[in-house]
């Protein structure tokens, strides 16, 4: 099948313009964040960071400075309360595994909210193998999580709330602070996480203020290199590691640091710091052009999250009817335009996004359903070559769809 | 939700970006549709059937689905043009569909199965259709790809209704 893949590329021939939307899978990485990175493949701290070389002095010297950087972007004093992980899927399953093992003697009750991303979702159900019960709290049709209900399931038995501070899919940015309170003021000692990857970069996040125990955030979300993010965890924590292995610099996560990748991360959060409002201004101004133009060109669609302050700057989500979203996404990479779709599109698999599912939208609708995520490094002139071509992409897909009794 | 790798070969490609005998067909003898919407998987086959001799003259589809589904769709109406009924219900069958495609990633082959589907439903429909008795051809039980047309339209129902019955019970909350 892979040959495919060059005959695939090959119609790909004579775009003119190309714009990444699928910021949810991966990112762009910039130039500038990129230029940083090399030097440390090749030319300086190649070293390993706990060895008593010139370059594993010079490695554990940056990677010490990033543990602080980092830290510094979510409001983290203590060097020691940040691991680098290679991602958010690696810090939420070593965040949650992690704290339920280490949290045993006190209670076997996990609870998350409906619409977590996989990566909470399917650890926290693996660790019903383990003995412990996962209790999932419902949403709204926004995506909201039922507060109410919350407070009605955490008990003594409650060891780990994990809810995320913005949803990957519908962008709902989630009272957080409330939940927390809510967690507390019934179980003190219930640990709380949060999976911050959507809110990092779009919303202001303090995870003292927040009084979190636990946060995970991803270096490519905020168009870092991929293989990259990172875990929070409050001092004083207990926390058992999930992996074995040499360890390093960072008691729970073994191997060799990846110092590049570190230094990638590192340099893309300033990048997403150092002007955060513009930044953020700029991905609601370019979001806000694309879901007006879309709904001034077409019709049939849902708007699937909520609207407003309450939903963070990048996301768009929008439910296409009478478009199956997969033909779409071809459709739409033929001329360049990059998305991904809730389509489950696969009968063994017949799932579409849970996160649709769960906030009351009907199958067809989530088969229909595209995602995008703006940077600030896309431009007006890229959003309107989008509104361009998407309308033409979608009147054909619906075209052969014809008269088959969709609604 | 997973995902999968799906490198498309360059003829479901081409019959994704121009698709052959697509359309409604107004003067189709007999229409069939397989599949849900809820699936994301749904074709409907209209076959213009030459009824002295039982040859179809010409088959159109229309498909709500992935490219798979659509290519596929496609080049089975392609595949049965100028057959008798018997061949086509004989001759057409899912591996054979995706042996002319090129082959399709595995998770896809049920593309194919369910356009065969409504190809053999549409076959049977006519003889119901007209109330002849069925040839000796065509068995009385389904085919293995009736089978999982209607497996799949089931799987589409249960889903809904449990879709449903959590939404009421939401509701209530």
């Amino acid at each position: 099948m892979v040959e495919n893949v060059k005959e695939l590329l090959k119609l790909h021939e004579g775009i003119t313009h190309e714009v990444y939307l699928d910021n949810e899978n991966s990112s762009i990485v910039p130039q500038e964040v990129v230029d940083e990175m090399i030097p440390y493949f090749n030319k300086k701290a190649y070293g390993n960071p706990t060895l008593t070389t010139k370059p594993g002095w010079e490695a554990f010297e940056v990677i010490m400075n990033c543990f602080q950087e980092i830290g510094k972007t979510i409001g983290s004093k203590n060097l020691e309360d940040i691991t680098f992980t290679p991602g958010e899927t690696e810090a939420n399953n070593q965040a949650i595994m992690g704290a339920c093992f280490a949290q045993k003697s006190k209670g076997k009750k996990i609870i998350i909210s409906e619409i977590e991303p996989i990566n909470v979702l399917q650890v926290a159900e693996m660790m019903q193998k383990f003995g412990f019960s996962v209790t999932k709290i419902p949403v709204n049709k926004e995506g909201f999580v039922n507060l109410e209900k919350l407070k009605e399931a955490v008990d003594s038995d409650t060891i780990l709330v994990s809810i995320s501070a913005v949803n990957n899919e519908i962008g709902t940015v989630q009272p957080i602070k409330e939940a927390v309170d809510i967690v507390k003021d019934k179980n003190p000692q219930a640990l709380f996480h949060s999976d911050a990857s959507d809110a990092y970069g779009r919303i202001p996040l303090n995870v003292a203020d927040l009084k979190l125990d636990l946060a995970t955030i991803s270096s490519y979300k905020i168009q870092g290199p991929r293989g990259m993010g990172a875990m929070y965890l409050r001092e004083g924590v207990n926390m058992e590691r999930i992996l074995e292995g040499q360890i390093g610099t960072q008691k729970l996560w073994p191997g060799v640091e990846n110092t590049p990748l570190i230094v990638g991360f590192t340099k893309a959060s300033e990048l997403a710091f150092q002007n955060f409002d513009r930044n953020v201004a700029k991905m609601r101004l370019l979001r806000d052009k694309l879901v007006d133009g879309i709904f001034g060109e077409l019709n049939d669609l849902r708007f699937n999250g909520p609207k407003g302050d309450k939903r963070s700057p990048d996301n768009a989500n929008i439910s296409i009817l009478r478009c199956e979203g997969e033909a779409l996404t071809i459709e739409l990479s033929l001329k360049g335009v990059y998305v991904s779709s809730g389509s489950a599109c696969s009968r063994r698999l017949l799932q579409p996004s849970h996160v649709l599912i769960a906030i009351g939208r009907i199958f067809e609708e989530a088969h229909g359903s595209i995602l995008m995520k703006v940077t600030r490094s896309l431009t007006e002139e890229d959003i309107a070559y989008v509104l361009e071509v998407l309308p033409t992409a979608v009147n054909r897909i619906r075209g052969i769809v014809g008269s088959t009794g969709v609604h | 939700m997973s995902r999968i790798p799906l490198p498309y070969n360059p003829k479901v490609m081409d019959l994704f970006r121009n698709p052959k005998n697509l359309g409604k067909m107004d003067d189709a003898t007999v229409v069939a549709v397989a599949g849900n919407p809820a699936c994301g998987d749904m074709i409907t086959f209209y076959l213009k059937i030459d009824e002295t001799k039982l040859i179809i003259e010409k088959a159109q589809f229309e498909s709500y689905g992935c490219a798979a589904n659509i290519a596929t769709s496609s080049i089975v109406t392609e595949m049965v043009k100028g057959l008798t009924l018997e061949k086509a219900w004989e001759d057409i069958t899912w591996k054979k569909v995706t042996e002319e495609i090129g082959g399709l990633p595995s998770v896809k082959f049920h593309c194919g199965v369910l356009a065969v589907g409504a190809l053999k439903r549409a076959i049977r429909q006519y003889f119901t259709q007209k109330g002849i008795a069925p040839p000796i051809w065509m068995p009385a039980d389904h085919t293995f790809e009736e089978k999982q047309a209607l497996e799949e339209e089931e799987l589409a129902k249960t889903l809904s209704k449990r879709l449903k019955v959590e939404e009421e019970k939401k509701a209530e909350k």
